[in-house]
């Protein structure tokens, strides 16, 4: 036994020997970032992942995105085209015979910026939009959203820096481009050779750390799958130098963990695009206040709650309205979220310009659902639960995804409003895989579904409301409109923003596509979701911007508040 | 003893055969497939975009044409690429597993070193304190939930005495011995405290019963020392049900790795499998189960020998044990 415990002590011995003690990060040359999740890959074209644009923008820009203020702007265009700097123009389709269709294209023309270039000192040049052009539009690459290079008919190359985008059509969109990104065609032609291993042989996969991959104000130098990615600046870079020297994201994935790291002092800033939930984020901030800042940013994550519209009760336009009086979301919010999510009248967010501030909406009033309510025909309660006179009750049925705390949280708080008008909800929830690769995908929720959709600026809501778009089994279950909502008025005014260029015209079609949502209420909508930041006081410049281009495309803006050189 | 290892070996090979194939068919039948999981939450994606990725993925085949085809390519030493990762399963599965086998192992030694001294300490006077300290231990390592474990360490040992990192591999930009063994600490510490308080337990209740058997009143009649009777006559005799429940055990510690290498942001198997799963990742899912069935299996005969080993009066031999 003594033998024992002296191997055990030695054990320990050899381990505490070799520690050394934790400490923190050099806060003030590296900032570690910390994240729940990993990208899958860094090729900024296969799989859409937030976590991915998130680490890009530090790393690799592209053409165009979203400001802050919800704009699109120029990263690597010296100007956006328009009809009135003749960057845009106008042309009439013709058909393979050479005649015209009646319809009318667009040419758009970019100029890339001087001065840029990729990390390995080669110049961005139109032979790397063309050949991104080929890598995303062809059909074995593996790039999910091939939207943005598909509707391109050609690119015209006019020299090494100028280009003409051609498309067929014109949508309230042509000039900007989209989800389109660039790459380094002198570093990437090769592993395109064979387009179906393309997703494997990218050498964001297989050599992410080669400098001519990134053109952003850092690049990648080391990718530890899984656990974290390092980011150097970038010499080539010739904007505003980044503030530090040396950049690391890295993934744990349990949020308790990850604000254990935080406190311990092996993270610096916890991003709030794939960081804390909101209530943990509160209950951090009550805790650890003094020490850190949080940075609340409703954004463009859309909690609703989907109605299934084949149900005979809830076809009743009613129904739906009375489901939506009987519940108090400003008080859901204040009390659950501190009021940092906003109630949302629509899926358009009030941060968007589209967005239509005089669309009807349905406060809380009780009195006012059991008035519908009555209308509709639920006028005898039994038990405290509505019956039509021919004794049907009046019991529908909430899924979401199992394991959510916050949605399973609301989702009581939503029965208990709808008790005391008289509804019976009973809860069904299935975990994340199931409840969207099944039940959502084919309709199978009986009465509604409550789950969130991410949305871009001024978003046409093709795929969610359009009627083509309901998912049956004819068509394979496709489209994603899964309230099964049609309108030929809906459709007709999804068409016509889409191909209205004016600005005002669209806003007035915007508003009303957003009253006829409003009252046909194909949908609950709850709140836009907010992102909590936790940074420490001294990270100063970070500007979240609520929707997908995260702050992370001004990481120049980012500095060290305390230091005596700022 | 060589024959009875082949035989085993074969067995080992049906067993995974069999694996790979009801593996295969429950991944296929869960609901969801790779495609569905892009699709969730983003409203971009089109019809023709779903159908073209369902069939870039093989999605669109039936399932015993995938498996053939999988299993085909897993003969040749192709045991296709990971969509999670975009990288070959093996070289993906094979540092996480080396990582695993590092974790496992020293929590496995760690609990060992602990819980034979322990169980023989608490079985020398049954009811007595020594016994009864130890009894309470077991049951509260037994029964404390391993990820609120973690959460205690991290909180105690990173957060508020800073001695061990909270989590990681190693810091970046070092990653020497050290730096990697203080990264350790705390995982294995946490995977070894259920392994601790079940070897104590179990080694508890066979020494007890060895130390009343008539050998060991005779071995005290003779006049052995106290030290002797409990280590050369007792101990080894009990030794065989415990490593019984230490070969069970090891296949467990991958479900118990998934909860610490997700805690403490350890890159190891559990955690893989587990992301595999829930991404749709077929390929990867599968390979890091045979490879989890492999090593549970490995343990299994590595017990087998460990028998033959303990008990002269054990003989392995082609046709089974005699």
């Amino acid at each position: 036994m003594r033998r024992s415990a002296r191997v055990l002590t030695i054990w320990l011995l050899l381990f505490l020997s070799a520690l050394p003690l934790a400490r923190p990060a050099d806060a003030r040359e590296q900032l570690v970032i910390g994240m729940t999740q990993f990208p899958t890959t860094l090729n900024p074209m296969i799989d859409s992942m937030l976590v991915k644009t998130y680490v890009l923008g530090m790393a690799q820009r592209q053409m165009t995105i979203f400001g802050h203020d919800w704009e699109p702007i120029c990263l690597w265009c010296t100007e956006l085209p328009t009809f009135e700097n003749k960057r845009a123009k106008r042309f009439p389709v013709l058909d393979a015979t050479g005649k015209e269709t009646g319809r009318e294209g667009v040419r758009t023309t970019y100029t890339i910026k001087p001065g840029a270039v990729w990390g390995d000192g080669t110049e961005i040049t139109t032979d790397d939009v063309l050949f991104s052009w080929e890598v995303g539009r062809h059909p074995e690459t593996g790039v999910a959203d091939s939207s943005s290079y598909q509707e391109i008919v050609d690119i015209e190359v006019e020299d090494e820096r100028t280009f003409t985008i051609v498309l067929d059509k014109i949508d309230y969109r042509y000039n900007t481009l989209g989800d389109f990104q660039l790459l380094p065609a002198h570093l990437e032609r090769a592993a395109f050779a064979n387009p179906r291993e393309y997703k494997n042989r990218t050498l964001y996969k297989t050599a992410p750390g080669t400098p001519g991959l990134y053109n952003g104000p850092y690049r990648v130098t080391e990718v530890n799958e899984g656990a974290y990615i390092v980011l150097a600046r970038n010499e080539q870079w010739q904007g505003k130098p980044p503030a530090f020297e040396r950049i690391v994201v890295k993934t744990i994935e349990k949020t308790a963990a990850l604000e254990a790291n935080l406190l311990s002092g092996s993270i610096d800033y916890i991003a709030g695009e794939a960081g804390l939930t909101l209530d943990q984020a509160l209950g951090f901030e009550k805790r650890h206040g003094d020490t850190f800042d949080v940075i609340y940013k409703p954004g463009l994550i859309y909690e609703h709650i989907e109605f299934n519209l084949d149900n005979p009760v809830l076809a009743d336009i009613k129904v739906r309205r009375a489901l939506l009086h009987a519940i108090d979301r400003k008080a859901i919010s204040d009390k659950l979220f501190a009021g940092n999510q906003p109630v949302a009248h629509g899926a358009v967010n009030p941060l968007d310009w589209a967005y239509y501030d005089k669309l009807p909406t349905y406060p809380y009033d009780p009195s006012r659902a059991k008035a519908l309510l009555d209308e509709a025909g639920w006028t005898e309660i039994r038990n405290g639960i509505r019956h039509r006179p021919d004794g049907t009750k009046l019991s529908l049925e909430i899924m979401t995804t199992a394991g959510n705390r916050i949605r399973e949280l609301v989702e009581q708080v939503l029965q208990n409003y709808w008790k005391q008008v008289g509804i019976e909800v009973t809860i069904r929830n299935e975990p994340a895989r199931v409840f969207f690769g099944e039940t959502v995908r084919k309709r199978a929720f009986p009465a509604m579904a409550m789950f969130a959709w991410l949305s871009a600026p001024e978003a046409l809501p093709k795929t969610t409301l359009y009627s083509s778009s309901i998912p049956t089994e004819a068509n394979n279950w496709s489209g994603q409109n899964a309230t099964g909502y049609s309108s030929p008025e809906m459709d007709r005014l999804i068409d016509a923003i889409e191909i209205e260029l004016d600005r005002e015209k669209r806003r007035e079609l915007w508003a009303r596509q957003q009253t006829l949502y409003a009252t046909d209420l194909p949908v609950l909508p709850l709140y836009f979701r907010s992102d909590a930041y936790i940074l420490p006081k001294w990270l100063k410049g970070l500007r979240p911007t609520g929707h997908k281009y995260s702050s992370t495309y001004w990481i120049e803006q980012w500095r060290d508040g305390s230091s005596a050189s700022q | 003893m060589t024959g009875y290892l082949v035989r085993r070996l074969g067995q080992a090979l049906v067993v995974l055969w069999v694996m790979s194939f009801v593996t295969y068919g429950l991944l296929a039948l869960m609901p969801g497939d790779p495609v569905d999981l892009m699709l969730s939450g983003d409203p971009n994606v089109t019809t023709a975009d779903v159908a073209r990725l369902r069939a870039l993925h093989g999605l669109d085949q039936p399932f015993l044409e995938r498996y053939g085809n999988w299993f085909m390519g897993a003969l040749q030493g192709d045991f296709g690429y990971s969509r999670l990762f975009s990288a070959p399963v093996l070289d993906v599965l094979g540092p996480r597993l080396l990582n695993s086998l590092l974790l496992m192992g020293l929590a496995f030694l760690l609990a060992v070193s602990v819980a034979l001294p322990a169980s023989i300490a608490a079985a020398r006077r049954p009811g007595g304190m020594a016994d009864r300290l130890i009894n309470l231990l077991c049951f509260a390592g037994i029964s404390v939930p391993p990820f609120w474990l973690a959460l205690l360490m991290i909180l105690l040992f990173a957060v508020s005495l800073g001695l061990f990192p909270a989590g990681g591999m190693a810091t970046v930009g070092d990653g020497g011995l050290g730096d990697r063994a203080a990264h350790l600490v705390l995982p294995v510490l946490t995977l070894a405290v259920a392994s601790i308080a079940q070897y104590t337990r179990h080694g508890r209740a066979a020494m007890i019963e060895v130390l009343r058997e008539d050998y060991i009143r005779t071995a005290r009649a003779k006049g052995a020392t106290e030290r002797t009777v409990l280590w050369r006559h007792g101990f080894r005799n009990a030794l065989i049900p415990v490593v019984t429940i230490m070969a069970l055990d090891f296949g467990a510690l991958f479900s118990g790795a998934l909860i610490v290498e997700t805690m403490f942001a350890y890159l190891g198997m559990g955690k893989t499998i587990y992301d595999a799963v829930m991404g749709n990742d077929y390929n990867l899912a599968l390979v890091g189960l045979l490879l989890a069935t492999s090593v549970t299996l490995a343990a299994n005969i590595a017990a087998d020998i460990a028998y033959a080993l303990i008990d002269p009066r054990i003989r392995l031999t082609g046709r089974g044990r005699a």
